[in-house]
């Protein structure tokens, strides 16, 4: 029997369809939009008047930390946590314990996965072996296993001949190597961006020429080997004017961004607040700006949650001693979808970003709502304000900084093959809209 | 935000002892005046008042330190605290005991007041953070941020010899990066009004933005050291040169270290002051150290009574307070 989605406002920005569509999914997969075909049996009717269309968001970096550091979260919990947040699909670093550096770990993961019968999981595969920089990973193995791609995750490959040889390797098989650009000499032991607060507070810096330094290294790398690349995280104006330049001149490179990096700066370190020690640093408002610019003229085409859940005791520390990281798949669409409310993005734009951009990067199809299309959906309301709250997370990481900001727009459905995975309880209407409220 | 929100109490009373910044002149001055009443005990046949008679005070010092443990000992002796040194060596990898654990532990010995050093920046206020509300902490030195008793005592010396601190120019040479001598003192400077605060280093050894705190920044003693009433040496650790900081020894010396030379750039009555342990010969000749506009010795004898200045703000209560 099939599910018909009525009346909702369908936004499918890979086929331009923005506006009021009913959808029909059947068998797992989309059948027709609009009308409906002629076999189509109605078992379920959900009905989406007032609410958001669109496809399952792809999260193109999250850490979901299984195997190896069970203490800070589990598969289970953290796909909860992303389809509560409308998120079907990740791609999940290598930088596990074990690292996803063979073709049985990579396999593993997706099995895992595939169990819980939720999210997608889609590896990211090693870049060298152990991520130590020195050897390369059986690539054509990990390709064949399942990675979308290579990646030396948070770890520097210091010698640029090795670096240089992955790129070639990698791009005979045509996988896409992404990239921390990050000079492991300049990053040293620091923390925090340098500038007026790393001064303030006396913290070890992190200067801008950390990552611009590492960028310029890779796409000099990539100019000659022809490797394509995705730069994940960028964090400074610097570094994405060198890959929109980059991009320009018709190099094979990406780039995404992660969204607290879109609506934080340094200054919300405020007095050692370790919530906002997050590698690449918070950098500056120009930076934040420049950001911002990047993912409205498309050289930035995908927001990630860059999620990594820990435990309460990893940022109970002084600044430089706690774990850096957000726990950041709850946040991903309302941080998104701030920036519409900001009118820096139109919501298809916003949209694009969480969906079939980064499916394209990750070269998996998905993130889009065509006939044929898995029945991958993420139904929110967009006009619904509520406040997040750390005692209200699914995720078992609740490092945040956004504890106590508001939102508008809230998951009310997210189905996974057709199947409603995740529904929002409704509840009783507040105020003179007829809409149907739901409750997180 | 400043972190000076959690230093006060609900009465604007000092409950903590952090960080300069953000501090009130009126708070400053009343620690510079409170000091003035204790230098006298040091003084006596009996060095002791009973002000902290009763009380319990932890010296928590989880990087090395003699001069600093001592002086804040000392400080609580003479009001009559009981007082335990505790040097926990931090274990380099995360299974070992975190400093929350080793305060909650001592903490539930039921300590009035923790004097915390550490190597990190922000660590005093982490603990401050996670004390119970009567608990009391005082910052003596977290990693690179501030150390604010030794900027105090600092300015007690100044105002010794320099009552008006409207017209006073102030030089702070040698490692401000690494210095958190250096932030707390800009800080109390700025605070109490002083004219003009100026940095003397190599470029290496300058934090980026530093002028954003209100100073002026030379590259050389000659400028830097005109005309002004007060200099301030700062330690230079041995191994800044491992990390191509500076050159050489002999390089240092020659551009920044202290000599009668360099200080006739100063005025005649200039006051020259060092937090120690002093490096003879790298950042400051003998002659100079031991010399008549030296006040290193002073500082350290100050120490003593703005620590006890501190400790009985934080833990003598209302009555304390009233009297100044």
């Amino acid at each position: 029997m099939g599910l018909l989605i009525r009346n909702g406002h369908l936004i499918d920005p890979a086929h331009d369809v923005n506006g009021k569509h009913d959808l029909f999914l059947n068998d797992g997969f989309v059948a027709a939009l609009d009308h409906q075909p002629e076999d189509f049996v109605v078992g379920r009717v959900i009905d989406a008047q007032g609410l958001v269309v669109c496809p399952g968001l792809v999260d193109i970096c999250a850490r979901l930390r299984e195997p190896g550091l069970e203490h800070k979260a589990r598969l289970e919990s953290e796909i909860q946590a992303a389809v509560a947040a409308g998120v079907t699909r990740l791609s999940v670093p290598p930088d596990t314990n074990p690292v996803i550096d063979t073709p049985a770990m990579a396999q593993m993961i997706q099995q895992r996965a595939w169990q819980l019968g939720k999210a997608f999981i889609h590896p990211v595969g090693g870049l060298t072996k152990n991520l130590e920089g020195k050897f390369l990973t059986d690539m054509a193995a990990l390709d064949d296993a399942g990675c979308v791609a290579v990646s030396n995750a948070l770890q520097p490959v210091r010698d640029t001949v090795v670096m240089r040889r992955a790129m070639q390797y990698a791009s005979t098989f045509d996988l896409t190597v992404f990239l921390h650009a990050e000079d492991p000499w300049l990053r040293g032991n620091g923390c925090v961006h340098e500038g007026f607060v790393s001064t303030r507070l006396g913290l070890p810096a992190i200067p801008e020429a950390a990552e611009t330094v590492g960028v310029a290294r890779d796409l000099a790398l990539i100019e000659t080997t022809g490797a394509r690349c995705h730069f994940s995280h960028l964090s400074s104006a610097r570094a994405v004017e060198m890959v929109a330049e980059a991009r320009h001149r018709g190099l094979p490179v990406t780039a995404d961004v992660a969204a607290h990096q879109l609506h934080l700066t340094e200054n919300d370190i405020g007095f050692f607040n370790t919530q906002c020690h997050v590698i690449p640093p918070l950098r500056t408002e120009r930076d934040r700006e420049k950001l911002r610019r990047a993912v409205k003229d498309g050289v930035i085409t995908a927001i990630c949650s860059d999620h990594q859940p820990h435990e309460t005791d990893a940022k109970l520390a002084p600044f430089s001693e706690s774990e850096p990281g957000i726990s950041g798949l709850e946040t991903l669409l309302p941080l998104t979808l701030k920036l519409v409310e900001e009118k820096l993005l139109s919501l298809p734009e916003a949209i694009a970003t969480l969906t079939h951009s980064p499916a394209r990067i990750l070269g998996v199809d998905s993130g889009h709502l065509r006939p044929g299309a898995a029945a991958d959906v993420c139904i929110f309301d967009p006009e619904q304000k509520w406040v997040f709250e750390r005692e209200r997370m699914v995720s078992r990481g609740r490092n945040t900084p956004f504890h106590g900001w508001t939102f508008k727009g809230r998951v009310t459905h997210v189905l996974i093959g057709g199947e409603v995975v995740h529904e929002a309880a409704p509840v009783a209407d507040r105020d003179e809209d007829a809409r149907p409220r739901y409750a997180g | 935000m400043t972190g000076a929100e959690i230093q006060y109490d609900a009465e604007g009373g000092l409950h903590h002892f952090l960080t300069i910044e953000g501090l009130s002149r009126e708070t400053l001055l009343q620690i510079l005046d409170v000091a003035e009443t204790f230098i006298d005990v040091g003084h006596r046949e009996i060095k002791k008042v009973p002000l902290l008679r009763g009380k319990t005070v932890v010296n928590l010092f989880f990087e090395a330190s003699t001069r600093t443990r001592t002086t804040f000992e000392i400080a609580a002796k003479r009001l009559s605290a009981d007082v335990i040194n505790l040097n926990p060596l931090r274990l380099s990898t995360s299974k070992g005991e975190t400093v929350l654990d080793t305060v909650n532990n001592l903490e539930a010995m039921h300590t009035d007041l923790f004097v915390v050093r550490d190597s990190y920046s922000g660590a005093a206020y982490l603990v401050a953070q996670h004390v119970p509300p009567h608990v009391s902490i005082i910052n003596a030195g977290d990693g690179r941020h501030e150390h604010p008793t030794q900027a105090m005592l600092d300015v007690f010396t100044i105002r010794q010899h320099r009552p008006d601190f409207d017209n006073l120019k102030v030089a702070i040479v040698g490692d401000i990066l690494h210095s958190r001598v250096a932030r707390s003192q800009i800080h109390a400077l700025k605070i109490l009004g002083a004219e003009e605060i100026r940095l003397i280093a190599p470029k290496t050894l300058l934090p980026t933005e530093v002028e954003r705190l209100g100073v002026t920044v030379f590259n050389d003693m000659k400028s830097g050291l005109r005309d002004v009433d007060v200099v301030i040496m700062l330690r230079l650790q041995l191994e800044r040169m491992q990390g191509s900081l500076i050159a050489s020894e002999q390089e240092y010396f020659n551009l920044y270290g202290l000599t009668q030379e360099k200080l006739a750039q100063a005025r005649p009555d200039v006051l020259v002051m060092h937090p120690g342990p002093i490096n003879r010969g790298l950042e400051i000749a003998s002659e100079v150290a031991d010399g008549p506009n030296s006040l290193i010795l002073s500082q350290v004898t100050n120490g003593i009574a703005v620590r006890m200045s501190v400790m009985a703000l934080l833990l003598g209560g209302q009555s304390m307070r009233k009297e100044h």
